[in-house]
């Protein structure tokens, strides 16, 4: 049974639905309850034309669900409907239903989880695992997510920033569970890029390439980060950031540069040294620039100064993080890392132990603390 | 079975045996202490016992209603308040002597020398649902 075939489909079988005349909530439920009776009966026997065995189930649950409505209420013209022989789900449908789910009226949580059910066609429960909120929870967010969207109009073309931020969200928040979020990020984005032609969809895609490439290498086996720096490279995957380079430069070679493009250019750099040591920090330092001036956010200024402590020096660096607000996260993580660089082992302990202090998860705090411990180790007890 | 809190403070607990703050230790021993805590939730994974567990951030705000219409007040984090919580770990266990004993092996989780820290945990009980029978 390939589950990933299976959701593959999902998007467009829902948007079949919706363009027959479906409301988007009752149509949601029945591609779900098409999908579970696929689960259950394709192991015995696989259907010569999955999508079409899927848009014919899901249309028959939804006009059974409908009928049992209209029983309720008398009559209802959509019983009497035949299902169009209409042509097979287009690109434009699926491409819209990732609008829908993103759309700028649902809040980024909502927008997270609807975006993952109904495009990604994970289960309620899935995506509560994932998130570790208890599945009422969950239920309850995406059907208030479906009830906000349900007057919105599929005809419209959407903004695909928005759409682009929701899949961010996805891959950069990924927590447990049995479902792989950044994986499924990626397939999400990979299908978005393959309905739509545009150099931001693409930039997106190559830096979710390129960071998850490193993945294996993040963590230590005792569960501990292991910075960029030290990080065995051998464990990166090599065609995976192949792929994520290809996609990147034709994506630059459109000539319209976004702040996803720029981020992969950077992630791609650091993927290109063989050694830590033969990073080009000269040329990430350029594309940090192009991103301050894209998008003029105080965490790519940030990033920029670890970057100039690279390529000119740490006392560079700290004058680049002089003008910085020092309430940004990271700031003081970063300033004790460039105090070190700069021979002063003292300020950089009492950083990173403050650091430790701020930091915003459990894997970072260890971290900062072990840094400060290695240091304060060093100078004797 | 019964619900038990295990509370660990920043600030408030008496004073451990063995306190020495962390960025004191060597990183050796902050794996260990790391691994120790790890394991110490998967096996009660394993046994049936464990429920949750959640660190929380030192610094918070005090936050209380301000009346109708208006925006809640906001202040603190408050220096003389004497009680931190640091983390937490809910057991549902067989009862309380059983919450005792696990909540000492977490206390013995080793800190500065490898030496057990024997940090005071708060045990704390649930008020649970009332029976179904109660005469």
């Amino acid at each position: 049974m390939d589950e990933v075939l299976l959701r593959s489909l999902t998007p467009g079988v829902l948007a079949v639905l919706v363009r027959r005349g479906a409301d988007f909530a009752a149509a949601e439920d029945a591609v779900q309850e098409a999908l579970v009776e696929a689960v259950r009966g394709w192991p015995a026997g696989m259907p010569r034309d999955p999508r079409g065995w899927l848009i014919t189930v899901a249309w028959r649950k939804f006009l059974d669900g409908a009928r049992a409505e209209a029983a309720r209420r008398r009559r209802e013209d959509l019983v009497e409907e035949q299902p169009q022989a209409g042509p097979a789900p287009s690109v434009d449908d699926t491409l819209q239903l990732y609008f829908l789910c993103a759309h700028p009226s649902l809040t980024p949580s909502s927008a997270v989880a609807l975006t993952l059910r109904a495009v990604g066609g994970l289960t309620t429960r899935q995506i509560a695992r994932a998130y570790l909120v208890p599945e009422a929870t969950m239920a309850q967010r995406i059907s208030r997510a479906k009830r906000t969207v349900a007057g919105v109009r599929l005809d419209r073309p959407g903004d695909v920033a928005t759409v682009l931020r929701v899949l961010y969200l996805v891959f950069n928040e990924g927590y447990s569970g049995d479902v792989d979020l950044a994986a499924e990020a990626i397939r999400l984005t990979r299908q978005l890029a393959a309905s739509i032609d545009h150099p931001e969809v693409a930039g997106l895609l190559a830096l979710m390439l390129l960071h998850y490439a490193r993945r294996a290498a993040r963590t230590a086996p005792d569960g501990s980060l292991v910075p960029l720096a030290e990080q065995d490279r051998g464990r990166w995957d090599t065609g995976m950031i192949a792929e994520g380079v290809a996609i990147l430069q034709s994506a630059l070679a459109r000539d319209r540069l976004g702040e996803f493009q720029a981020q992969a250019a950077v992630a791609a750099l650091h993927a290109d040294a063989p050694t830590a040591g033969e990073t080009d920090w000269v040329q990430i330092v350029e594309w940090y620039d192009e991103l301050v001036r894209l998008t003029d956010n105080p965490v790519v200024r940030l990033n920029r100064a670890v970057a100039v402590g690279e390529a000119d020096g740490p006392r560079a660096g700290l004058a680049a993080l002089a003008g910085l607000d020092a309430a940004l996260p990271r700031y003081t993580a970063v300033a004790a890392y460039l105090h070190e660089r700069d021979g002063d082992p003292v300020t950089a302990a009492r950083l990173y132990a403050e650091a430790a202090h701020k930091a915003a998860d459990l894997a970072e705090r260890d971290h900062l603390t072990r840094q400060a411990a290695r240091l304060n180790a060093g100078r004797g007890r | 079975m019964a619900k038990y809190l295990l509370l660990k403070h920043y600030r408030g607990a008496p004073a451990a045996v063995n306190d020495v703050p962390m960025d004191q230790w060597t990183p050796e021993e902050i794996s260990a202490h790391v691994q120790y805590m790890n394991d110490f939730a998967t096996r009660l994974e394993q046994t049936g016992e464990f429920v949750d567990g959640q660190a929380l951030a030192p610094e918070g705000a005090w936050v209380r209603y301000d009346g109708e219409g208006r925006p809640p007040v906001t202040d603190g984090p408050f220096a003389e308040t004497k009680d931190l919580i640091a983390g937490w770990m809910v057991i549902d266990v067989d009862g309380y002597e059983r919450a005792v004993e696990l909540a000492g092996e977490l206390s013995a989780a080793p800190g500065a020398g490898g030496k057990p820290i024997h940090e005071w945990l708060e045990v704390r009980p649930f008020l649970a649902a009332p029976p179904t029978i109660t005469e």
